[in-house]
């Protein structure tokens, strides 16, 4: 049987990949599963597996080349099968319209439950196919359409779906799921909304700038570097401070999302992360329910992978709110842009020894300027306010962190 | 309650009709001395005499246009086709008179008749007399086109439409004139364009008419007991006007939908009622609507060839597990 190797969609926002390496050459046998090549997406270095067994008859892309999702770069086929048909229209040409769809359909089925369990009900280009009737039950049910597999032809979610993905999910505990809630928007929110996307297209945002006093959170850094282990940064105590805060302050932990807005009740944060040719922005899941040193383990795990391209896309995908820091660049303050849908960031600027006054005195204390995006649409300034006054007195008095 | 024949309930619409009101009159082949190529008209030559009952030479669009001259005039005639197949040849009266002289007289002249007869096939009369001619009808506008599956339904049906202002196209079944059911002494009648549930259930709405409906009953038994599935069977009994209202609360509760008929598949009365149906339940709608319908050629004489192109429980069973996601 022969099985065209396509370009596979290995992120969501995937396009094109470049073939880092071929790990099989040709004339090697291969097994539904086999990494065959790594391929470098815009985010990332991912495997790409065989979907059929049979021998490698034929590489058309060759190692460092880039190609188009969908087109042909490889042949797997039986040893004298002959293979000259598939591999006379390869995959130099951009065919990226309806040969690149027949390239996905002929190699899908070698591994139709695996891709299916991985892509739910989503089909090739992105389609989602379900029954008018899954489609209502999914709108009234709040069941996301794209996390549920279709039992029916061609993987069409049909009712029975839509049952058992509600069933499953008020099944879960409380408190251990993922949970938000959907807040329809007011006429009013609409209102602000159109407006402000109006006035500063495509996301309105406005800026909070507060400087805080950074000496005890720099003596509670130091004591607790002197218990030895993983050392803790003072990023480490923002994204805790941030995501302790972010618990009290729902309104700043949300998603804009055009016909409502999606408040979490967990806190995923984002931490941006400079890469060689770009930046890219790892989350730590519950980071409210983790502990410093939790989280100090995680950033640096999560930060080596993304400099090394190995983030999966679940790993960087799904924050809730995000931070960014430049102050290692002796950045004083600056803005940082909204990540959507998230409708807030919180840019952190270097400590800078500082005179100010001090309980009456001049005193040279060690200061940091924290600079909040909000997206208007969902952050209102009173309510970005009160949350960076939260952010700033836990800084000041860490003890807070430990409630 | 008294039980008889798909047969006799016609009779007794049409004696009660005719002792109701002195303009209604019977006309046709066969229909008087013989008393019926079916025996549907026993008895009415003898209690309304030849004025009122109205044997006819051979000529099915000659009779078929006095009626309709009849009916522009003030009568109420009840015009009896010997089959559907034989009344090809009046099709020229039913479509382009009847259907057409209250529209184009500006509703000056009504034009209250009732063109009835069996139709549909028997057993092994062939391809030019085996044939389903609904959605032939039920395509005019200026028509009104019922086919009824029982007893009690075929007396009701039958005193409303001779009581109906507009031409009635009454579509009968050569095989359902044995069939026997209550009916009322009573008095009552059968509103047209009023689709009937002739059996509850949640999982599957099959909607038929006329002989399908015994198919879709058979099938809905066997569905309960075999294949654990409770399908709610709507006779239409009406094909035009539609009860389209019956049909979507139908689907609203079971989500998925078997249209079974007698006729052809292109452009038959089951097209038109899943045309219906995308549009006003598309939102309940948990897989498309299938369709059974005899098979797509003349019906063939061999009775093993005969029955293979009927729609049967079978196919109906089959295609309601497609529409379950269960095959």
């Amino acid at each position: 049987m022969i099985t065209k190797v396509v370009m596979e969609a290995l992120s969501p926002t995937m396009e094109e990949g470049r073939i880092a390496q071929w790990l099989k050459h040709e004339g090697d046998a291969v097994k539904s599963g086999d990494v065959l090549a790594e391929v470098e997406t815009d985010k990332a270095i991912m495997e790409l597996p065989a979907r059929s067994d049979g021998i490698l008859r034929k590489i058309l892309v060759g190692d460092g080349a880039t190609t188009a999702v969908g087109n042909l770069v490889a042949v797997i086929a039986d040893a004298d099968e002959d293979i000259s048909g598939v591999v006379g229209n390869g995959g130099e040409k951009g065919e990226k319209g309806e040969e690149g769809e027949e390239g996905q359909t002929v190699a899908a089925p070698a591994a139709p439950a695996a891709s299916a369990a991985s892509a739910g009900g989503e089909a090739e280009g992105g389609r989602i196919k379900a029954s008018p009737l899954a489609r209502r039950m999914a709108g009234e049910q709040g069941v996301d359409l794209r996390r549920v597999d279709g039992s029916g032809p061609g993987g069409r979610i049909v009712k029975r779906d839509i049952a058992a993905a509600a069933a499953a999910s008020a099944a879960l505990p409380v408190g251990g799921a993922e949970g938000w809630e959907d807040v329809p928007l007011t006429q009013l929110r609409k209102t602000i909304a159109r407006r402000l996307t109006q006035s500063l297209a495509p996301v309105p945002h406005f800026f909070l700038t507060s400087i805080v006093d950074m000496e005890r959170a720099a003596e509670a850094r130091e004591a607790l570097n002197a218990l030895g282990g993983e050392k803790i940064s003072f990023n480490d105590i923002v994204a805790k401070t941030v995501a302790m805060a972010l618990r009290q302050h729902r309104a700043c932990n949300a998603w804009w999302q055009e016909s409502t807005i999606r408040y979490f009740h967990d806190v995923h944060l984002g931490i941006a992360v400079a890469v060689d040719d770009g930046l890219i922005t790892p989350v730590i899941r519950h980071a409210d329910r983790k502990s410093l040193r939790e989280i100090a383990i995680e950033t640096r795990a999560l930060a080596e992978r993304a400099r090394a391209r190995k983030l999966a896309p679940e790993e960087y995908t799904g924050a809730t709110f995000s931070l960014s820091n430049l102050g290692m660049f002796g950045i004083d303050a600056f803005t940082a842009v909204i990540n959507p849908p998230e409708a807030g960031i919180l840019a952190i600027g270097a400590i800078t020894p500082t005179p100010v006054a001090h309980e009456g005195a001049v005193q040279v204390r060690r200061r940091m300027h924290l600079t909040m995006s909000c997206d208007h649409r969902v952050i209102d300034g009173a309510t970005g306010a009160r949350f960076l006054q939260t952010v700033r007195q836990m800084l000041e008095h860490p003890l807070a962190l430990v409630w | 309650m008294p039980v008889i024949t798909y047969r006799d309930a016609l009779n007794q619409a049409m004696r009660e009709e005719m002792q109701r009101d002195p303009t209604v009159f019977l006309m046709g082949e066969e229909v008087g001395v013989y008393q019926g190529a079916y025996k549907v008209s026993r008895g009415l030559l003898e209690e309304f005499g030849p004025q009122r009952v109205v044997d006819t030479p051979i000529a099915e669009l000659g009779f078929a246009g006095v009626g309709v001259g009849a009916a522009m005039v003030g009568m109420r005639p009840v015009i009896e086709f010997m089959t559907w197949n034989f009344a090809l040849l009046a099709i020229d009266q039913v479509v382009n008179s009847a259907a057409k002289m209250f529209y184009m007289s500006g509703g000056q002249v009504p034009v209250p008749i009732v063109f009835r007869g069996p139709g549909g096939a028997a057993l092994q009369l062939a391809a030019q007399h085996s044939q389903a001619f609904e959605s032939w009808y039920a395509h005019i506008p200026g028509l009104k086109v019922v086919a009824p599956a029982t007893p009690y339904d075929a007396k009701g049906l039958l005193k409303s439409a001779i009581r109906d202002d507009n031409p009635v196209v009454f579509l009968e079944g050569e095989m359902l004139y044995n069939m026997k059911g209550e009916v009322p002494e009573e008095e009552y009648i059968v509103p047209l364009g009023a689709a009937d549930v002739k059996r509850p259930g949640q999982d599957v709405t099959l909607v038929c008419h006329s002989k399908t409906v015994t198919v879709a009953l058979k099938a809905a038994e066997r569905l309960a007991t075999e294949h654990g599935l409770e399908a709610e069977v709507v006779d239409l009994r009406t094909l035009r006007p539609l009860d389209i209202p019956t049909l979507r609360e139908s689907l609203h509760r079971t989500n998925r939908c078997v249209v079974v008929e007698e006729g052809w598949p292109f452009c038959g009365i089951g097209a038109q009622v899943v045309d219906d149906l995308q549009r006003e339940a598309f939102d309940d709608l948990d897989a498309p609507i299938l369709r059974v319908t005899q098979a797509d050629v003349p019906m063939p004489y061999n009775k093993h060839l005969e029955r293979a192109a009927k729609p049967t429980p079978d196919q109906v069973i089959a295609a309601v597990r497609r529409v379950a996601y269960l095959d």
